[in-house]
């Protein structure tokens, strides 16, 4: 069940002139959110802007062996976006989660591969614990444009995942886009089970998909459609699903999703 | 506090309180089970439902505006019979008073799902959507005009014995002649107002934001047109009114009451707080109990034009 926060803004860290992590004292939510889950968000209490915003749960923070609260991982790039960059520590902020379907998980020997575009890194932190814990072994492959907007490798590192990083400017790691080394790895990859996590934009998410596929491997996508409520109310984030007659229907990403299997969806 | 009478009626319906959820905004109700107690809402309006499934318009169905939102969802449903099926049972099972909303393209659909829902377990009301700007068939040509709204109501009312309310569109000159003629139909209530024909384009693209070019304006920035509008309809007909238009907070759901609303829907404010209806409830009682009001339906239509000029309205 879904709660209602009105969670005091801890700290709030710029990691470039657009991307920030905002920590947020929701320890409800921290508690129950499980790995692909989000929250809808609203900074300011007007009607600019009115509705939420979803976010993935970036990290569940601990302190002394307690669960205090959430992060999210955010790109300025509107209303929402601006206001969480330029919180300061006590604000407060609306959130209301954990909401949706969590990614399934994989155990040995089958191995994860999370595949991040951007902001798209966003669930990966709290998978890759979930998935570490579990004795799976985990891989990052991470795109940006550059360099600079690759972040938290030492966070990732230090838990023992694997990273394959790609940039479109060639700053940092492969040069083009990241199903560059995911498709290098996959060739090399032989018989090996393994789970093809994918966050980021939609072309990312297709191309990911439809590499994953080409290698015979299982895909699980996390897709970011315009969304208004985030509890199956308003069916405006819909995203078409394939029938089983070979049409197709639109499902609510909400409830639906975020997460579906790649194979499943029809991308536009 | 708890003293306060909040039982609402709707013609041969009662309702526990005046609130509401509104059409489109609410899924079909079991959605919101988990946040909600569905028994301590006034009724569950359902989405939209036609004869058959619908798949609705392709994405981007909103935007956000100021203070408001436009909408196209294309009226996406399950159809009657699934409804029937899957979902009342466990809107039985939860308690709630549940009103169907129901659209169709010609008048025979209109009726034949009147005809399917009196026949159901757990359907207490009849919502009648002649008012969807989003898409032709959605009875909007009825609720255009003063004989198809006549006409559509008058047809429903001879097939069914429950309540009905057809739900009146803004987006005409006159929305208390069709308030009217709803009345002289035979309707039981009227609700109004549904979403305002509206447009917004993306500069940089030159593109309309929705993929069907229009949609429907909802949200605060609608209220005071819908409670003019509710105003107007007290005026002209008996039958009880259920306001709705913005509403976001137990002042909003005062104010369309004291215009003339028997019940208000709370439809975008839902998507900003699925747990604003205890929030409004409490905030009616502490109203109530400050004006030594004790039956919020002695509130309905007390609005107090005596000290103002008036002359801008007609009849």
């Amino acid at each position: 069940m879904p709660v209602d926060v009105e969670a005091r803004v801890i700290r709030n860290t710029r990691l470039s002139s657009d991307y920030n992590v905002i920590e947020l004292a929701a320890p409800e939510i921290a508690d129950a959110t499980a790995p692909g889950q989000f929250v809808m968000v609203k900074p300011g209490r007007g009607g600019d802007p009115l509705l939420r915003r979803p976010f993935s749960v970036f990290e569940v923070v601990r302190e002394h062996g307690r669960v205090t609260g959430i992060t999210l991982l955010s790109k300025r790039v509107g209303i929402t976006t601006s206001m969480l960059f330029d919180a300061v520590e006590g604000d407060t902020i609306s959130c209301l989660g954990p909401l949706g379907k969590p990614f399934e998980l994989v155990d040995p020997p089958a191995e994860a591969w999370m595949v991040a575009g951007g902001v798209g890194l966003a669930p990966f932190a709290t998978l890759a614990e979930a998935l570490v814990a579990r004795g799976t072994k985990t891989t990052l492959f991470y795109g940006a444009r550059s360099g600079k907007e690759l972040f938290y490798l030492d966070w990732f590192a230090s838990r023992g995942i694997e990273l394959k990083l790609a940039t479109e400017d060639g700053t940092h790691g492969d040069k083009g886009r990241i199903t560059v080394p995911l498709e290098r790895e996959l060739q090399r990859a032989g018989s090996a089970e393994v789970m093809v996590y994918a966050c980021g934009p939609e072309p990312m998410l297709e191309a990911v998909a439809h590499v994953a596929e080409k290698y015979g491997r299982p895909s699980q996508v996390s897709v970011e459609r315009v969304m208004g409520c985030g509890m199956g109310g308003c069916y405006s984030c819909v995203i078409p699903v394939k029938d089983s007659g070979g049409g197709q229907h639109y499902v609510r990403s909400c409830i639906g999703g975020p997460v579906f299997k790649g194979a499943d969806l029809v991308w536009d | 506090m708890s003293g306060i009478d909040l039982t609402t009626r709707i013609g041969s319906l009662e309702l526990r309180n005046p609130l509401m959820a509104a059409s489109g905004c609410f899924g079909y109700g079991v959605e919101y089970a988990d946040a909600v107690d569905l028994t301590t809402i006034g009724a569950v309006v359902s989405k939209g439902l036609f004869l058959k499934e619908r798949s609705g318009h392709p994405p981007q169905r909103i935007v956000e505006t100021p203070s408001g939102m436009l909408n196209a969802i294309g009226l996406q449903g399950i159809g009657v019979h699934r409804y029937i099926k899957e979902k009342l049972p466990e809107l039985r099972r939860l308690g709630a008073t549940n009103v169907i909303n129901i659209c169709g393209s010609t008048l025979d659909e209109y009726v034949e799902l009147a005809r399917i829902l009196s026949d159901a377990e757990g359907v207490h009301a009849l919502e009648i959507n002649i008012s969807c700007p989003n898409i032709k068939e959605g009875g909007i040509t009825f609720g255009c005009s003063l004989h198809g709204t006549f006409d559509v109501v008058s047809a429903i009312k001879k097939v069914t014995h429950l309540p009905v309310i057809p739900k009146l569109t803004p987006n005409v000159t006159d929305v208390a002649s069709i308030a009217k003629s709803a009345e002289d139909a035979g309707a039981d209530a009227v609700s109004l107002v549904n979403t305002f024909l509206a447009m917004a384009i993306d500069v940089e693209t030159r593109r309309p934001k929705l993929s069907n070019i229009v949609g429907g304006l909802s949200g605060p920035a609608i209220r005071p047109i819908a409670v003019r509008m509710v105003y107007e309809c007290r005026r002209a007909i008996k039958i009880p009114i259920i306001g709705m238009g913005g509403i976001a907070n137990a002042t909003d759901v005062l104010e369309f009451m004291i215009a003339g609303a028997t019940a208000v829907q709370v439809g975008t404010a839902n998507f900003v707080d699925p747990f604003i209806w205890s929030k409004l409830l409490d905030g009616m009682r502490d109203y109530l109990t400050r004006h030594s009001i004790a039956r919020i339906a002695d509130l309905v239509g007390t609005v107090d034009t005596s000290t103002r000029e008036k002359q801008w309205i007609s009849s």
